[in-house]
């Protein structure tokens, strides 16, 4: 009896091994497209790593900050009550909101989970982990010129 | 009973003696914890609404940047019941919400995973999970500041994640940043792919709710189980609609006298608002992550958060695994005081974060 089901078993085996893995494979050829179709495509990240400011150095008062543009992130401009000019990227090292500056408490504040970071960027109290990044402001005929460091 | 010509044709053709049948044969044990069985029917009625308030919203909003907040602006002061159907909308996601976290602690609290309902609760937690998810991506697509910023934070959290979490940023994002990408993607998630999900889940977790009945709890069962039960048909289902109706009622009050905001067109380029929150069900998350400290034990704190919470949430689906003796038919106190542990704190988490001030 098990003489001569085994030849049909093994053509069942085979038959089955061609079904599944055609099955596999048609499920790979749908689900590779479509994974691919999902990820955005790579954007040009914004290559600036300087950037001349609309504002001239004369606006921005003592004890104040506000957002500009670096490329397509928010950086934040501040003027210290001292009167030096500061920037750092706006995004909080935390969750990713974007930083004010407070002037009644005279640092830098992020209004999503209470991050205090002070005039040099470094973390005070809060959840954020790291400090905000730095970046070098320069006075060129009297406009403001933000860049990353080199 | 006697039927009609149409009705002996459609039976002929789909077989309505054997659904009356089935109907007539579905009962509702009648004890004290009865009122609990509501709640599941309720959180379903609160989904149609949704489902129906959604149709209708998609004939004005416009999924894009530039264009979202605008249309919405439009649909609430000039399309007729424009701000009835959004209030509605709102509202009642937030009810349902709320029923469906009472149908799940009631299930918790009354063991009804006991075997073989195992695949009931698994359904019904990915359900919970779903809404959620409809919820995130629903805040989103006013394009307001709120929604910009609560989408910011929400989708940084993923990126929390080690190995795969950059990978699931872009792919939630649908680049590095909050933009219009990603309001066209969770556009899509909101109207097509979770409403799909639902209906799967769904589907099964109904099916399973009539195959098995409704689970009687143990303390009942105990004291010699129910004498009582009345008919699904019509007794529950009149019961359920005055339920229903009560719950319209509601959302046309609460859609009136408080009609969802708008608030301001969200600005990439512009400090988070103080105050900024989240939907009141993530508000308990939301200010976990604003007293953690920035470092736990050499790891940054938010990812402690979010691993914790990812475990509490595993947790949750696999309560009817761990629980082993409620599975044995015993009494499982720990796993009454683990849910009312759960309970109060999500309760005190969410009164602190509508309480405290945002600077404290």
């Amino acid at each position: 009896m098990t003489e001569v089901r085994e030849p049909e078993g093994t053509r069942r085996r085979l038959l089955n091994w061609f079904l599944s893995t055609s099955a596999g494979l048609f499920l790979v050829a749908v689900l590779y497209p479509v994974s691919r179709y999902l990820m955005p495509p790579q954007v040009e990240e914004s290559t600036a790593r300087t950037v001349r400011l609309a504002v001239t150095p004369g606006e921005v008062k003592p004890n104040s900050g506000q957002i500009f543009k670096f490329g397509s992130r928010p950086g934040l401009l501040i003027r210290t009550p001292s009167g030096e000019l500061r920037a750092f990227a706006a995004t909080c090292t935390h969750l990713a909101c974007i930083v004010q500056y407070r002037s009644d408490l005279g640092h830098i504040w992020c209004a999503c989970h209470n991050g205090h970071f002070d005039l040099n960027g470094k973390n005070l109290t809060g959840p954020p982990p790291r400090p905000l990044e730095r970046y070098v402001v320069k006075v060129q005929q009297d406009r403001i010129v933000v860049s990353m460091d080199a | 009973m006697q039927h009609g010509s149409l009705w002996q044709w459609l039976d002929e053709r789909v077989g309505l003696a054997e659904m009356e049948k089935l109907a007539k044969q579905k009962e509702v044990p009648v004890h004290r914890h009865t009122i609990w069985y509501y709640f599941g029917g309720m959180t379903l009625f609160l989904f149609l609404v949704q489902v129906t308030t959604g149709m209708l919203l998609l004939f004005y909003y416009r999924p894009s940047a530039e264009e979202a907040y605008e249309s919405i602006q439009f649909l609430m002061t000039e399309v007729q019941f424009g701000w009835l159907i959004r209030s509605i909308h709102a509202w009642a996601a937030n009810l349902m919400i709320f029923t469906l976290f009472v149908h799940l602690f009631s299930v918790l609290f009354l063991k009804a995973y006991r075997p073989p309902r195992e695949l009931t609760w698994y359904t019904g937690v990915v359900l919970l999970g779903v809404a959620l998810a409809f919820g995130f991506t629903g805040y989103l697509l006013p394009w307001n500041t709120l929604a910009y910023f609560a989408t910011r934070v929400g989708t940084e959290i993923v990126a929390v994640l080690p190995v795969v979490g950059p990978f699931l940023l872009r792919l939630l994002r649908g680049g590095q940043e909050v933009t219009g990408a990603t309001l066209t993607r969770f556009f899509a998630i909101h109207v097509a792919i979770l409403p799909m999900l639902t209906v799967l889940c769904l589907a099964l977790h109904l099916f399973l709710v009539q195959k098995h009945g409704m689970s009687v709890p143990r303390g009942v069962e105990q004291r010699g189980g129910t004498t009582r039960a009345m008919p699904f048909v019509p007794h529950f289902l009149l019961r359920d609609l005055i339920g229903w109706l009560s719950a319209v009622a509601m959302l046309a009050v609460l859609a009136a006298f408080f009609p969802a905001e708008l608030g301001q067109k969200a600005d990439p380029f512009a400090p988070a608002p103080a105050g900024i929150k989240p939907e009141w069900y993530f508000m308990f998350m939301f200010q976990t992550l604003k007293y953690l400290p920035s470092h736990i034990l050499g790891i940054e704190g938010d990812v402690v958060g979010i691993l914790g919470f990812g475990a509490a949430g595993l947790f949750l689906l696999l309560i009817p695994f761990l629980d082993r003796r409620a599975a044995r038919g015993q009494s499982s106190p720990l796993f009454t005081l683990i849910g009312i542990a759960m309970v109060v704190y999500m309760l005190l988490l969410t009164y602190l974060g509508y309480t405290v001030s945002p600077t404290k």
